[in-house]
């Protein structure tokens, strides 16, 4: 039996990748939301300079090219599901899975050090933003990475090939969220 | 299937070239040390390599035109928060409210010791 999810389309879409549009448009709420009051307290705040010039620019910057590469490999995995290539488009998830695992190790590496160097969540405002949205960030990044294992499994046997993109879309909402905290967190010093 | 079929691929792998070009700007452009150039890099940038990622990765070009303005409703919503709150946090005081000393000491340079309370 095919999924409704996969055929109806009253609104000109499959109800699946309608489904995955509204969740896009609630996280763009929920990031925003954090990320502007971020920006506002920054600007008010000149002596945040001060904390922002401890994170790690490279390490920032490595993330961000790991997360566009498995973005990607996840757009190549969509391409491969549409030309029916079940078994190649779960070897590119699982490529986007192994660019997740990246992400989060690295962000553990430089989450320890900060610790280590005594700057924690409730040091001050700056860090309590700085680990409280890297952290939703990072939680996605788990989300996304667990989802598309699924996904990958399915279509490794050719089954439910549409939600390669349908997870393709979520995961690059992530990526783009990244975009934006890498200057904010990192750049911006 | 989905529709996306439809439509042409676009060059991925070049796209995510220069997709990583520019991420290479945005980390050499705050090193020169001036300001505008640093705002430019970080967030100029950023723009363009989120307009590329929405077009080219997730296809929202080829969506109904009702996905755009979805996603365009809540980016708005966003700007409607900042524009409520920002005077709140960015002001010491208004016409009928000023912020007590303390938030104001608060927000003065730091001392150059790490993990201070201070906001």
């Amino acid at each position: 039996m095919i999924p409704i999810a996969t055929t109806r389309s009253v609104t000109g879409i499959p109800t699946g990748r309608l489904a995955v549009w509204w969740v896009v448009a609630s996280e763009i709420v929920i990031f925003g939301g954090l990320l502007s009051s971020y920006i506002m307290h920054r600007i008010a705040h000149g002596a945040w300079s001060h904390y922002a010039a401890h994170t790690n620019t490279w390490a920032g910057g490595f993330n961000t090219f790991v997360l566009l590469t498995s973005s990607l490999s996840a757009v190549l995995a969509h391409k491969a599901s549409v030309e029916n290539d079940g078994p190649k488009a779960a070897r590119l998830l699982g490529l986007t899975i192994l660019g997740g695992g990246v992400f989060i190790t690295v962000k553990a590496f430089e989450w320890t050090h900060e610790i280590h160097l005594g700057y924690t969540i409730t040091s001050n405002t700056f860090w309590s933003f700085y680990y409280t949205a890297a952290g939703l960030h990072a939680l996605h990044v788990i989300a996304g990475m667990v989802i598309m294992a699924i996904v990958a499994n399915d279509a490794r046997k050719g089954i439910a090939l549409h939600r390669v993109e349908l997870i393709g879309i979520y995961w690059h909402f992530v990526d783009l969220v990244w975009i934006f905290l890498f200057p904010l967190l990192y750049i911006a010093k | 299937m989905s529709e996306h079929a439809e439509h042409a691929h676009p060059n991925y792998v070049k796209v995510w070239a220069i997709l990583v070009g520019l991420l290479i700007l945005s980390i050499l452009g705050p090193m020169i040390g001036i300001q505008w150039v640093t705002l430019l890099a970080a967030f100029g940038i950023a723009i363009v390599k989120a307009y590329l990622v929405a077009k080219n990765f997730m296809h929202v070009n080829v969506e109904p035109r009702f996905i755009s303005y979805l996603l365009l409703t809540m980016l708005a919503l966003m700007a409607l928060f900042y524009a409520g709150v920002s005077p709140d946090v960015m002001k010491h005081e208004g016409s009928r409210w000023a912020k007590p000393d303390w938030v104001a000491a608060a927000a003065a340079p730091v001392a150059e010791t790490l993990g201070e309370h201070g906001h």
